[in-house]
C-alpha cells in the first residue's frame, strides 16, 4: 500500500508497510499512481499524452522512471506487500507486562474547566484523595507485574495532582528507595494545571520528573473562557508567570505546554504561536474531545479550517528552525530512524494491557479515560486484574482489529487510534473516532512533509 | 535515481527481528492524554544504540 499527497511544493509518497518515505517529481508521481492498475505500455502512453507539451518527457525517460520504480519494488521500499496481519494476531497469546501506570492521586480539582472529560476531577464520581498507602500498593502491584522491563512509568495525575503533593512526595522518594534493589528505572511525569506551583513543587519537579504536562490553553481570552476558578474567574493570570518560571529553571529537561482547542478557537496556531511568545519551546495542543452536542464540540465543517490551521503550523514551524529559534509540536514529533519499531506500531499505547490507571481506590481502569465506567473495571491494586475479559478486549485492540483501518495508510502511526474515543464514538473499543482519524492524517501528512523539507535544507 | 529521492527511514520490516523489546515508552503518557499515537514516539532501543 502507498500513500500519495502533494503539500507545500512537495510531492510525497510513503510506501506503508516498509516505512519508506520518496519526494517524486511530477512524472514520477503520476506513474506510481498507475503503476498497480496499468501495465507498461498503458503508462507511456498516458503519459505521452499528459506531457504532450513538455519536450523533455520522452518514452526513454518514462521507461527510466518506471525501471527506477520497479527497482524501488525489489529494494522493499515501494509496493511493499503487508507481512504484518498475522503478526499482529499472535499479540492475543503475548504475556504482557505492566510498564506505565497513571495514578489519580486526586479526583478532584481546584478548576473547573468546561471540556474536562475527567468531570472536573471527579470521574463522575466522589472527590477524593489517593491515601500513601494505595500509591504504595500501586507501585508494589506495578514492580510485581513488570516482569523484565527496566523503565517504569508513572503519571501523577487527577483531578489535579498537585493538591495531593505529598502523597506525590512520598510515593516518589517510596520509588527511588526500592528501585535500584529491584533493577527499575522510574520515569515520574506530573500533569498539572499550574495552581498550585510554587518553588517547592518545582524544585521537586524539576529533581524528580522526566517530563511535566503543564496546561495552557494559548491566548489569554481563550484560556481564561474554557479554564476557569471555581469562581469562575480565568485562571490565565495566575498560571503563565508560574509556567514561566518553572520552565526556564527547568534547563533542558522534558516538559510540554498542553492546549486543548474546540469549536470556539478552530484558528488555534494562533494559540500555539502565543505559547511560543510566551517562550515555551515544547507545545502540544489538542483537539477537544466530547460529545457532538456540546456547544464547543467540533464539526465537519471546521475540518477544512483545522487542516488549513495545521498546514499553517508545520510552515511557520519550518520557517522557526531556518531562523534558529525552533519550536516543537508534539504532534509533528516524527522519528523516521529510530521511531517505533513494528511491534509498538501494530500494539498502540497498550492501555489496559502494559497501561493502566489507578483511582485513588486502587481500582484499576484500562487507562484515565475509561475511570468510573464500571464496565471497564479491570480490578485493583490490591487484588490485581480480576476482571481478565476486559484485558483480553485491550490485548485484541490493535491496528488489525479495526476493519475500518483496513485499508487505511496511516495505520501504522496511530496503530488504529485511541481506543478510549473509539469507544465514546462508537460503542466499542475496536470501532475507530472517524473524525480524530481525519485530523490524525492531516497531521502525518504534515509531520512527514516537514521531515522531507528538513532533509531538502540539510543537504 | 532523477525523479525519485528516497528519505532515510527505518525500515518497518527488518524491525520484525529487531523490534519487540518493549522498552519504549507508554505513548499516552506523555502529552496528549486524549488521543493515542505512536509515531511520535523513539525507539529505547535505537536512542541507546546512538
Amino acid at each position: 500500500m502507498i500513500h500519495r499527497y502533494k503539500l507545500n511544493g512537495y510531492n510525497i509518497v510513503l510506501d506503508v508497510f516498509s516505512g519508506s518515505v520518496h519526494v517524486v517529481d511530477d512524472l514520477a508521481y503520476d506513474i506510481i499512481g498507475l503503476y498497480e492498475n496499468a501495465d507498461k505500455d498503458q503508462i507511456l502512453s498516458a503519459m505521452l499524452e499528459k506531457y504532450v507539451s513538455d519536450s523533455s518527457i520522452t518514452e526513454a525517460e518514462i521507461s527510466d522512471c518506471i525501471d527506477d520504480i520497479e527497482q524501488l519494488k525489489t529494494e522493499g521500499k515501494l509496493f511493499t506487500a503487508d507481512q504484518y496481519a498475522d503478526l499482529a494476531f499472535d499479540f492475543k497469546a503475548r504475556n504482557t507486562v505492566v510498564k506505565a501506570l497513571c495514578l489519580h492521586v486526586a479526583h478532584t480539582c481546584n478548576l473547573n474547566c468546561e471540556y474536562c472529560f475527567a468531570s472536573q476531577g471527579k470521574y463522575h464520581g466522589d472527590r477524593a484523595l489517593m491515601s500513601f498507602e494505595v500509591a504504595k500498593q500501586a507501585i508494589d502491584f506495578l514492580i510485581e507485574n513488570s516482569g523484565s522491563r527496566k523503565n517504569l512509568e508513572v503519571d501523577f495525575f487527577g483531578g489535579e495532582p498537585l493538591m495531593n503533593f505529598e502523597v506525590v512526595k512520598e510515593i516518589t522518594a517510596y520509588c527511588r528507595s526500592i528501585e535500584k534493589e529491584k533493577g527499575k528505572n522510574f520515569r515520574f511525569t506530573l500533569t498539572t494545571n499550574g495552581v498550585l506551583l510554587d518553588d517547592e513543587v518545582i524544585d521537586f519537579a524539576n529533581r524528580e520528573c522526566h517530563n511535566v504536562v503543564l496546561s495552557l490553553d494559548g491566548r489569554k481570552e481563550v484560556h481564561d473562557s474554557k479554564r476557569k476558578t471555581v469562581n469562575g474567574k480565568g485562571s490565565y493570570d495566575v498560571i503563565v508567570p508560574k509556567f514561566q518560571h518553572f520552565v526556564e529553571k527547568r534547563g533542558n529537561k522534558g516538559y510540554y505546554i498542553r492546549g486543548t482547542f474546540t469549536h470556539n478557537n478552530t484558528d488555534f496556531t494562533n494559540d500555539i504561536f502565543h505559547m511560543a511568545d510566551l517562550g515555551f519551546t515544547e507545545l502540544s495542543m489538542e483537539p477537544v474531545v466530547c460529545p457532538p452536542g456540546d456547544p464547543y464540540a467540533l464539526t465537519y465543517d471546521d475540518l477544512p479550517v483545522l487542516f488549513e490551521q495545521y498546514e499553517i503550523l508545520a510552515k511557520d514551524m519550518l520557517r522557526r528552525e531556518k531562523e534558529g529559534k525552533p519550536i516543537t509540536f508534539y504532534h509533528y514529533m516524527l522519528d523516521l530512524n529510530s521511531g517505533p519499531c513494528i511491534y509498538k506500531r501494530i500494539s498502540g499505547c497498550g492501555s489496559g494491557t502494559e497501561y493502566m490507571a489507578v483511582t485513588p481506590w486502587g481500582d484499576l481502569y484500562p487507562c484515565h479515560q475509561f475511570v468510573g465506567n464500571p464496565d471497564y473495571l479491570l480490578g485493583n491494586v490490591f487484588d490485581g486484574v480480576t476482571n481478565p475479559d476486559v484485558q483480553n478486549e485491550f490485548k485484541l485492540c490493535n491496528a488489525y482489529a479495526r476493519p475500518d483501518c483496513k485499508e487505511c495508510w496511516a495505520k501504522l502511526y496511530c496503530s488504529g487510534g485511541c481506543a478510549a474515543n473509539a469507544y465514546h464514538a462508537t460503542g466499542s473499543v475496536t470501532g475507530t473516532y472517524q473524525y480524530g482519524c481525519e485530523l490524525f492524517k492531516k497531521r502525518i501528512e504534515c509531520a512527514i512533509m516537514m521531515k522531507v523539507a528538513q532533509a531538502e535544507t540539510d543537504e | 535515481m532523477k525523479r525519485i529521492k528516497t528519505i532515510e527511514t527505518r525500515d518497518l520490516q527488518k524491525s520484525v527481528k529487531t523490534g519487540g523489546c518493549g522498552e519504549c515508552q507508554t505513548s499516552c503518557q506523555s502529552a496528549c492524554k486524549t488521543s493515542c499515537g505512536v509515531a511520535n514516539q523513539q525507539c529505547e532501543k535505537c536512542l541507546g544504540e546512538k
